[in-house]
């Protein structure tokens, strides 16, 4: 039988990190997700397995020591909360650019500025529709339990190397502080350095007198070569289109209303789905597992079905609009949300539900 | 089997790591578990709070407006979470301290002397697994073989040596809850 261990989401991240052939964790303190650092200064990976842990002096050069280790084909990754991330988006916006692999977490807290310690989930715009300049995209996991905290940080560098972009795991305070029963996966040992030369022809592994010399850059001041990047780039977002988009259902077959909702959120809606189903109301729940690319295809399938759709989000009204883009009008979609880290319970959901559909 | 759980008291009381022990005891039970605190500018003397949840089948909601049970330590938590407990649940609270005793007719309401218990016992750091006891006499929803296992795992090994005392104070616990209301 699999053994299983209480963990924070936080730690989580950290032991998964260890176990998965990361091999640099670069990061600054800031809460809900300072036990992501913690968890691995007391687990010192780099007796073991060789990964370097590093405090930086700040999130912006947190994020640029990520640009130097994955323009080396290595697996890093790095964690903050909001503000930090913020910090965070000008390396980002490069790394894309550069199409550089590397995971980023956020453990989302209440905005803006320094806002609020408690759990937020208003940085959806800053985590899908850029924070960063330019027309770049990131794929965006959005784990809804411990076990998915761990199982995210594989699937994230899976992604992040299949795509060459950074994936960002977009987690909330809640996510982060929960501690919850997780399984661990088998160990994924580091990649060496002739296994990193091998398969990466991209990375800057030095130069040989029978290699050309490669530079990684997000620079082209040549508008016609720039254009083509950005057409690569676009095309590569298609794909992930395609190939990639993640959610998960729950009672919703027979639903005459859906919530959507992700990470803490569609936890709690779950519990919402039972309450209104106990009443006798088809309500179903639609979990986006990745928020970009978003699951636009599956909303506009089950349209036809539904008399109206909500989003439930700890934000002023953010995935509201991907779900508004989706339904494109056809039946009404409404909107319930805290700010400020207040976080609804199930019952209170569930009232601002039944005030809807009964307008 | 679904158990949602409220504790709650002072910053330094054992609130958080009596509800990881009785999570890692619903682990070794076989149990979905979660277990949420309130985290925030919490220290020792400030309030905490901890939502627990074992269940046999997946949890969903780790934030919850109603309890099974409450388990009460100070006032200002007797105050927020008195009226969160479900109609015929149960309420176990400390007296120590409380200047207002819960009034509520339709829950179940014990007491539990564990500051006086834990003196007693000699290590007022047992304060928390008394509470533990007389929680587990009144619902028990997890075995003692259990209980300790989940102490095993949720304390350092090197305090491994306190298990005993702590199993002790655990039936210290079971002994002396007082039943003071009954529905």
């Amino acid at each position: 039988m699999a053994e299983f261990i209480l963990m924070k989401g936080n730690e989580a991240i950290a032991i998964s990190a260890i176990r998965n052939g990361c091999d640099g964790y670069f990061g600054y303190p800031i809460t809900p997700q300072s036990e992501v650092m913690e968890t691995l200064m007391v687990e010192r990976p780099w007796e073991t397995t060789g990964m370097v842990v590093l405090q930086a002096e700040s999130e912006t050069s947190s994020i640029n020591m990520l640009y130097g280790g994955a323009s080396c084909g290595k697996k890093v990754m790095t964690s903050s909360s909001s503000p930090g991330l913020s910090l965070m988006c000008e390396g980002l916006s490069y790394l894309a650019g550069a199409e550089l692999p590397c995971v980023v977490v956020n453990v989302v807290r209440g905005g803006p500025g320094l806002g609020t310690i408690q759990p937020g989930q208003g940085d959806y715009f800053q985590a899908c529709k850029g924070g960063g300049h330019g027309d770049y995209k990131m794929v965006v996991l959005a784990p809804n339990s411990a076990q998915e905290m761990y199982d995210f940080v594989d699937l994230g560098f899976d992604l992040a190397f299949k795509y060459l972009t950074p994936v960002m795991i977009l987690a909330d305070g809640v996510v982060g502080q929960m501690m919850e029963k997780v399984e661990l996966r088998p160990v994924k040992p580091r990649w060496s350095d002739e296994e990193i030369k091998k398969s990466f022809k991209w990375a800057t592994t030095g130069k040989t007198p029978d290699r050309e010399q490669n530079v990684l850059t997000s620079l082209a001041l040549d508008a016609a070569v720039h254009e083509r990047l950005n057409h690569k780039l676009q095309s590569k977002y298609k794909q992930m289109e395609t190939e990639d988009v993640r959610f998960e259902s729950y009672m919703c077959e027979d639903a005459d209303h859906i919530i959507v909702a992700y990470g803490c959120m569609a936890r709690i809606c779950e519990n919402t789905v039972e309450l209104a189903r106990n009443e006798g109301i088809k309500l179903g729940l639609l979990r986006p597992i990745t928020l970009y690319p978003f699951p636009t295809t599956e909303i506009q399938r089950m349209v036809p079905q539904l008399k109206t759709i909500m989003s439930v989000e700890l934000s002023a009204g953010q995935m509201v609009e991907d779900v508004r883009l989706a339904v494109n009008g056809k039946i009404p979609v409404n909107f319930f949300g805290r700010l400020g880290g207040i976080v609804p319970s199930p019952h209170e959901v569930y009232e601002a539900f039944k005030k809807e559909i009964n307008k | 089997m679904k158990e949602e759980i409220i504790i709650a008291g002072f910053g330094g009381q054992g609130v958080l790591s009596m509800g990881k022990i009785l999570a890692y005891s619903g682990i070794m039970q076989g149990q979905e578990v979660t277990w949420m605190p309130s985290y925030g500018p919490e220290m020792r003397g400030g309030t905490a709070n901890v939502t627990v949840i074992l269940s046999d089948k997946k949890i969903s909601s780790p934030i919850l407006s109603q309890f099974d049970t409450a388990i009460i330590l100070n006032q200002q938590s007797m105050d927020k979470f008195e009226n969160q407990v479900k109609q015929g649940g149960l309420l176990i609270y400390d007296p120590n301290g409380i200047t207002r005793h819960p009034q509520r007719k339709d829950i179940t309401i014990c007491s539990i002397d564990a500051v006086d218990i834990s003196a007693e016992l000699g290590n007022s750091k047992a304060y928390n697994m008394v509470v533990l006891g007389a929680y587990l006499k009144k619902k028990p929803i997890v075995e003692m073989v259990n209980v300790i296992k989940g102490l095993k795992k949720s304390i350092p090994e090197r305090h491994h040596s306190l298990i005993p005392m702590n199993e002790t104070a655990i039936q210290k616990g079971m002994e002396k809850i007082t039943e003071l209301h009954t529905i």
